[in-house]
């Protein structure tokens, strides 16, 4: 890892995908597909339902595996980590899964230090005080914290979750539809509350969504995914002039129109 | 610095970068000097820093001036590292001294902004006395013990209606669900059944050989077989096994339907959950457990014949004779009245407890382990009432 700050015309990236392949069966769902996020960005990544968003995401974590590409996180590759190397790199990325994936046997707070004791050497009551400051910060009450995850709603579940993706304060922020089930007030809240996040704790944020509310107001940058590659990456203004039959189906069709209409 | 700060793997060098504290006197107060990382790689001894840092300065600022936290020398911060800065800094404020933080980048103004310092003591709920949480526990689980027996009681009278219910209007039965369910739970599980049966059958004909031969009877090894396997062991047996895998199916299948909201959807469906999921259950159960313990009393007792055969020496015309004289159709229908008996507590406590599974994964686990536990304990009660009932009547 290099301690020089990355240069302002040369972006540092976090994350870089090249030529990965993942199929199951006969069936390719990525087939070679390129892919970089850069360090304190948020990228949103978009695609239609079925098209291996998510696949792309859960290769990237390892929970799929590929059959050819590389991937590197950090400059590291993710094929050559074994062992100790793996697991401090794991530390440096949380995960925010779409239904929460919260562990239902804990309490919220118990699912916050659930990471914090496993990775880290410090005391239950400072271990209390960490987890009751994210509990804080991603807006949720102090009376959430001895709640189980079946009392809370939709919206205090992605909140709590993503309490539990920044309990080692990670890098990296990989977010998996982390609006869908919320209220639009709900969800503006989130996406704000991401952006805040995102400035004060200089995160990388990956996100996998279909709100385009989000895409507009948060979004640095938007790669594309179709046909198992992608076909488009860049502002949500270069989307938008883009030729790419899907790309002009999704940012003109009926529902982004109304969005569009005061950026014109 | 306004760039995110590097953060090195805690592979790296140990010694370099290590969160570290010391003092030193300048004219306008006293300087604590931050080095090193403040992040969770290096937790354990950023806590241990935290508690010098407040050390140090409780010793220095009781020799009067004010106390400088100088962060210019800090290579890398998180929230973590600033939330034991700023917990150092309020709780020496808060013994008196004069603290102040300086040299703090913008990013790190920023993180001790958000990580600004509070207790959190008060939000956690004062412990009573041990001897009135003792008593209140002893309260609250004598009051859950008996809603557990009224929820019990009012589930098995739905239960008996619905049945009910569904003999009366047989076109309301579900003959294709009820089908899948006999084949799940009687054809699948004949072979072990009819395998476990087998072994105990050869078991008590070997004991009884051996026992029965040290007093000339070995012959009587014959009576024994057919007695105990046809009137206990085959119903006991196989109740035993539906119980844990038929009972834990359904405890499992209707538990983890009630996490999903799926029986919720049956409901606002107008369709009733009772007549939906448990009846056809029941029922197949009903048919199913005297059939597997026919079954399995034919295999015990073909067990028997075997081990008599190559053990005792009884050859199988001997045996299938003296079996006809030991026992009676009563012997026979001793065992399968019970079988129905059986079947009804097995359905009854595994829907039950399935119903009652709440939200968490952890929930379904102990409901299924209490059905079965249950199922099990029931069934052997159950047992020993019949026989009692079966003595006093002498049948």
């Amino acid at each position: 890892m290099s301690q020089i700050p990355p240069l302002p015309d040369e972006p540092e990236i976090a994350i870089r995908v090249r030529d990965v392949v993942v199929g199951f069966g006969q069936k390719l769902v990525l087939k070679g597909l390129d892919l970089d996020v850069r360090r304190g960005e948020v990228l949103g990544f978009v695609g239609g339902s079925g098209t291996g968003k998510s696949v792309l995401t859960r290769a990237i974590l390892g929970l799929v595996p590929k059959r050819g590409g590389s991937i590197e996180v950090f400059g590291q590759n993710l094929d050559e980590l074994r062992g100790a190397g793996r697991r401090s790199l794991e530390r440096r990325w949380g995960v925010l899964f779409q239904q929460g994936a919260l562990f239902s046997g804990l309490t919220v707070l118990q699912n916050i230090q659930l990471p914090m004791r496993e990775h880290l050497q410090i005391s239950q009551s400072l271990m209390n005080e960490l987890a009751m400051l994210k509990l804080e910060l991603v807006g949720l009450k102090r009376d959430a914290a001895d709640k189980f995850p079946s009392e809370l709603s939709g919206g205090m579940i992605k909140r709590a979750a993503l309490a539990r993706a920044l309990s080692l304060d990670p890098e990296i922020l990989f977010l998996d539809e982390p609006t869908s089930g919320l209220d639009p007030i709900g969800a503006a809240e989130f996406d704000q509350l991401i952006a805040t996040l995102q400035k004060t704790l200089g995160l990388t944020v990956y996100m996998v969504t279909h709100d385009l509310d989000s895409l507009y107001s948060i979004c640095d940058r938007i790669a594309a995914l179709a046909d198992g590659k992608i076909v488009a990456t860049g502002t949500i203004e270069e989307m938008l002039a883009s030729d790419h039959p899907w790309l002009r189906a999704y940012f003109h069709g009926q529902r982004a129109r109304q969005l569009a209409l005061p950026q014109a | 610095m306004t760039s995110p700060q590097p953060k090195e793997p805690a592979t790296g060098a140990p010694q370099q970068n290590e969160p570290r504290v010391s003092g030193e006197s300048s004219p306008d107060g006293t300087r604590l000097l931050l080095t090193g990382l403040w992040t969770l790689e290096r937790s354990g001894a950023m806590e241990a820093a935290a508690g010098d840092l407040e050390r140090i300065g409780a010793k220095a600022a009781a020799h009067g001036g004010a106390l400088l936290i100088d962060l210019a020398g800090v290579a890398g911060l998180d929230t973590a590292g600033a939330w034991l800065i700023d917990r150092a800094r309020a709780r020496l404020a808060q013994a008196g001294a004069v603290v102040e933080v300086r040299w703090a980048a913008e990013r790190q103004a920023i993180l001790l902004d958000q990580a600004h310092y509070r207790s959190f003591e008060a939000s956690a709920p004062r412990p009573g006395s041990p001897l009135v949480n003792w008593l209140a526990n002893i309260g609250e689980t004598l009051v859950s013990a008996g809603r557990d027996i009224v929820a019990g009681v009012s589930f098995l009278g739905e239960i008996v209606a619905s049945l009910l219910r569904a003999l009366s209007h047989p076109s309301r039965l579900r003959p294709t669900s009820i089908t899948y369910h006999v084949e799940n739970f009687a054809f699948r599980a004949l072979p072990i059944i009819a395998l476990i049966n087998f072994l105990v059958g050869c078991i008590v004909a070997q004991q009884g050989v051996f026992q029965l031969s040290r007093f000339g009877a070995a012959a009587f090894a014959v009576d024994l077989i057919g007695i105990l396997v046809l009137r206990e062991l085959a119903v006991l047996l196989t109740s035993i096994m539906v119980a844990g895998r038929t009972g834990s199916a359904i405890t499992a299948e209707l538990g983890s339907m009630k996490m999903r909201e799926e029986i919720d959807a049956l409901r606002v469906m107008g369709l009733d959950p009772m007549e939906v999921l448990v009846t056809p259950r029941l029922i197949a159960l009903l048919i199913s457990l005297p059939l597997l313990t026919f079954l399995a009393g034919l295999s015990a007792l073909f067990g028997g014949l075997l081990v008599a055969w190559g053990y005792g020496g009884i050859s199988p015309e001997i045996f299938l004779a003296r079996l006809q004289n030991a026992i009676g159709l009563n012997t026979f229908l001793v065992g399968l009245i019970k079988a129905p008996f059986m079947a009804l507590v097995i359905g009854v406590i595994a829907c039950l407890e399935g119903f009652r599974v709440q939200g968490s994964a952890e929930s379904l686990g102990r409901q299924v382990t209490a059905s079965v536990v249950k199922a099990i304990f029931m069934v052997i009660v159950v047992d020993g009432m019949f026989a009692m009932f079966f003595a006093a009547i002498k049948y």
